[in-house]
């Protein structure tokens, strides 16, 4: 009696229920509609849309050959660009780390300074790079300062995030040694949680680097500092060659950056 | 001397893990507590030095009184208690003599702490201690280069470097295998007589223990049950201690309360 019903049940599997079924396909009827109705509401001008390609092979034939004339002044602001990002990391580095003590679950000392620490690191990173250098470019005027100030505070977040997720992650079990032995907590900290945060620490600082160097190449836009007032500049006057030629030493200093991150990274993790 | 009395320990709201215990331990004596998962020996060697806070009950070490310490007077107390681990808690990326100064790390200054300018007396005992469990040679080794017994050396001289006044061991050699285990058993037996130091091990291997201590506490479900020397541990004492489930346990003393 129960092989036979057993029998019966054996031959029949379905992943999913039919209810699940029917809640599977509405989800993605669904999110057909969302899409379609996203795109009959962004106004595309299809026109231009079609027109793209040739108008990309009309710029780039304005483009060509870059115009290497005003290299000195673009090499400057790359190498001002390099100066932005550097400092900014640094310092960013230096301020993450107090807000990254507090803001992780098994250092912070109270409720209070954890979410003073949280507040921090959301605030700083739900505001874009450029949104910062625009406010500072308005403190401090144009200029290189406004840069490092925006690419510092953009930072500040993204490394007192992960650090503080490294904090939390280490392991519990050397930090009891020393505080068995009468540690206290600032030693603590120095024996038992520094070296564990060590090498999260380096891979964090090197891949902000690079992202820093990366966006400060956009900061000139608003009025920040660095490679991209010259391009700005290039742009407003039709000065075509002078563009792909900044475009040019951009992706030089991507590549430089990405290269010098690698080795870095092999060097002390 | 080590006088415990009348010690509870209670997480939460729960059933007691310690139950008005009282054990005294004195001289060069290695005294080894024994008992099943959950008896609460854990619990009994980190309420000496309050890694864990007792309930109630009395700890008093030489004449100071542990319970009633603060923050300040607790850290510096902590100082005279040594204390081994089962997974020999050390910092992986630091060098042995890393590990073994940070023993001393209640006493140097935060700047030496820093700098790893450690006093010379301290780094002369270190070197003494180290050749004498046979580990000075990986001075400049990173910790987690080791094995496991020499790991544990690592930890026994760092808990040694405080200079204690008591050494406690929560299960030293359950992460060895039984011949580095051994070892490290009559290291710990050695070095308590060598250095006039009493030494409390929580230990699973009865036959280790009976090998190895002057003196064996049997504890069950927070009480201890035995106290003797190790020959006096017999078959009916070993089922005793190992017998029963928590729940009859508990259901036995609610009957008899």
């Amino acid at each position: 009696m129960t092989s036979q019903s057993l029998n019966q049940t054996l031959d029949h599997w379905s992943r999913f229920t039919l209810r699940q079924r029917v809640m599977r396909y509405g989800g993605f009827a669904l999110t057909l509609l969302v899409v379609a109705w996203a795109l009959s509401s962004i106004d595309v001008i299809w026109e231009w849309v079609w027109d793209a390609p040739s108008q990309m092979g009309d710029l780039f034939g304005r483009m060509m050959p870059p115009d290497p004339s005003n290299l000195p002044s673009i090499l400057e602001a790359i190498w001002q660009t390099v100066n932005i990002a550097t400092l900014a990391t640094m310092i960013a580095v230096v301020v993450s780390l107090p807000v990254a003590y507090i803001a992780a679950q098994n250092t912070t000392p109270n409720k209070f300074a954890l979410w003073v620490g949280r507040f921090i690191l959301v605030s700083s990173r739900s505001v874009n790079t450029i949104i910062w250098a625009l406010l500072f470019v308005a403190i401090f005027g144009p200029g290189i300062v406004a840069g490092i100030v925006a690419i510092m505070f953009r930072s500040i977040g993204f490394l007192g995030k992960l650090l503080g997720e490294a904090i939390e992650e280490i392991d519990r079990k050397p930090v009891e040694a020393l505080e068995a032995c009468g540690a206290s907590r600032f030693k603590v900290v120095l024996y038992g949680i520094v070296p564990q945060v060590m090498p999260a620490f380096f891979a964090v600082a090197i891949l902000r680097w690079d992202i820093n160097l990366r966006e400060s190449t956009v900061l000139g836009l608003v009025g920040a500092g660095g490679i991209g007032m010259i391009l700005q500049g290039a742009i407003d006057t039709f000065n075509w060659p002078e563009v792909s030629m900044v475009l040019l030493t951009i992706l030089a200093l991507v590549v430089f950056g990405e290269v010098v991150s690698s080795y870095l990274r092999k060097k002390i993790l | 001397m080590l006088k415990i009395s009348k010690l509870t320990k209670r997480y939460g709201s729960g059933d007691p893990v310690l139950k008005e215990l009282d054990l005294t331990v004195e001289g060069d004596q290695l005294t080894s507590v024994i008992g099943s998962s959950g008896a609460g020996k854990s619990t009994l060697l980190r309420c000496i030095n309050r890694l864990v806070e007792p309930t109630s009950g009395s700890i008093d070490l030489n004449g100071t009184e542990f319970t009633t310490l603060n923050r300040r007077e607790l850290r510096a107390a902590r100082r005279r208690i040594g204390m081994v681990f089962q997974s020999f808690n050390l910092i992986d990326r630091l060098t042995v003599m890393e590990n073994v100064q940070s023993g001393r790390l209640g006493y140097i200054s935060t700047w030496a702490a820093l700098t790893r300018r450690y006093p010379r007396e301290d780094i002369r005992h270190a070197y003494e201690l180290m050749e004498r469990v046979g580990i000075a040679h990986y001075a400049d080794k990173r910790a987690d280069e080791l094995s496991g017994g020499e790991r544990q050396r690592v930890g026994v001289v760092r808990a040694l470097m405080q200079r204690p006044e008591i050494l406690l061991a929560d299960e030293p050699t359950a992460s060895l295998d039984p011949k580095t285990s051994e070892q490290i058993m009559s290291l710990l037996r050695d070095l308590a007589s060598e250095l006039k130091l009493p030494v409390i091990i929580n230990i699973h291997n009865v036959t280790e223990a009976k090998e190895y201590s002057d003196r064996i506490v049997g504890m069950r479900y927070g009480r201890i049950i035995f106290d003797d020397l190790p020959e006096k541990l017999g078959k009916g004492e070993m089922d005793e201690i190992y017998a029963g489930v928590p729940a009859e346990d508990r259901a036995q003393v609610g009957a008899a309360a």
